[in-house]
């Protein structure tokens, strides 16, 4: 299996859209900066929600109204995530895809979309769920202590990435 | 210039600064909680910047969306200082010569700047207009500034890393 990513992670880098990406040298930065301020999207629209969800600000937006003011950007924010992701890892395949770190980004951002697009259809469904017993509530800080604990881990691999060994 | 030249040297040779650009580990942990605390800063000033623009958040009045956000924007802002001033500390006097971070350094006074100036001038009658989606004109260059500094904050940050020796 290992070998078989390797190989790819070759084939990919003598593409010639992957050699592009490596000699013209601002596409990396920009790409990069990019994929931060999408981070940046994302990570403030679960903040926000997420601090609601634990009664610590915004008594003054329910919780689903702040659900349907922040969660669509994150979604949107992913599709940018995602195409800019796939540049980076065009560019430097093995740098990507043999890194362990990267593979756990991977799997934590599964997490992550399956925490988040789980809470949004429960809120959708019943938009006062979450306050209608003292259990919910604790399950509301569970969920909100839950998402916000995967989304810092993922921005913390997304920098490790550089500096971890890989294949 | 002598001066901070000499700073810089200082603060290399500081345990902490030492401690730092020996270690194999702290600058990059420093440096992802350094990344997380500016995403937070950027992202929550875009939220009230794009309510200035009229953009996001219009059914929100400006202050109570303010009051809201800014304190997670203030709480973020000093911890990525601290961990930039901490980063600064390993290789001081290589960022202090390196353009990217010079630029990022003005764009951060800018930024600042084009704060105080809505705050102490445009926010000062925010009562007249707190709740229309559409807000006066000084607001929205604000909004508009703000969001354009701090994005050239990130992108000429971003290539610190990659300029720096």
């Amino acid at each position: 299996m290992l070998a078989e990513v390797a190989k790819f992670c070759d084939w990919l880098s003598l593409t010639p859209i992957s050699m592009l990406f490596q000699t013209v040298e601002w596409i990396i930065p920009a790409v990069q900066s990019v994929h931060i301020l999408a981070i940046a999207i994302v990570m403030s629209s679960v903040i926000m929600v997420d601090l609601r969800l634990m009664g610590l600000m915004g008594h003054s937006q329910s919780i689903s109204g702040m659900t349907r003011r922040f969660i669509p950007w994150v979604w949107w924010s992913l599709v940018v995530l995602l195409l800019t992701g796939l540049i980076l890892i065009t560019a430097e395949p093995r740098r990507d895809l043999l890194n362990p770190v990267f593979q756990a980004k991977m799997v934590l951002l599964v997490v992550a979309i399956v925490v988040t697009a789980v809470f949004q259809e429960i809120v959708r469904r019943n938009m006062e769920f979450w306050d209608l017993s003292p259990s919910r509530r604790a399950g509301a800080l569970a969920t909100a202590v839950l998402s916000l604990l995967v989304w810092t881990a993922i921005v913390g691999c997304g920098r490790w990435i550089a500096y971890v060994e890989h294949g | 210039m002598p001066m901070l030249v000499s700073f810089c040297e200082w603060l290399e040779n500081t345990p902490v600064g030492m401690f730092i650009s020996g270690s194999t580990w702290a600058f990059p942990t420093i440096e992802s909680i350094h990344v997380f605390f500016l995403v937070v800063v950027v992202g929550t000033i875009a939220i009230v910047d794009l309510r200035l623009l009229g953009v996001a958040s219009r059914n929100r009045s400006v202050s109570q969306l303010s009051n809201d956000v800014l304190p997670i924007t203030w709480g973020a802002f000093l911890g990525a200082l601290t961990t930039g001033a901490l980063l600064f500390s390993s290789k001081a006097t290589h960022y202090l010569g390196n353009w990217p971070f010079r630029i990022k350094m003005l764009l951060l006074l800018l930024a600042g700047l084009n704060m105080l100036i809505f705050h102490f001038l445009t926010y000062r009658d925010v009562h007249k207009w707190d709740d229309r989606s559409i807000t006066p004109g000084a607001a929205r260059i604000a909004g508009a500034l703000s969001l354009l500094f701090w994005i050239a904050v990130v992108g000429f940050g971003r290539w610190i890393g990659f300029t720096v020796r």
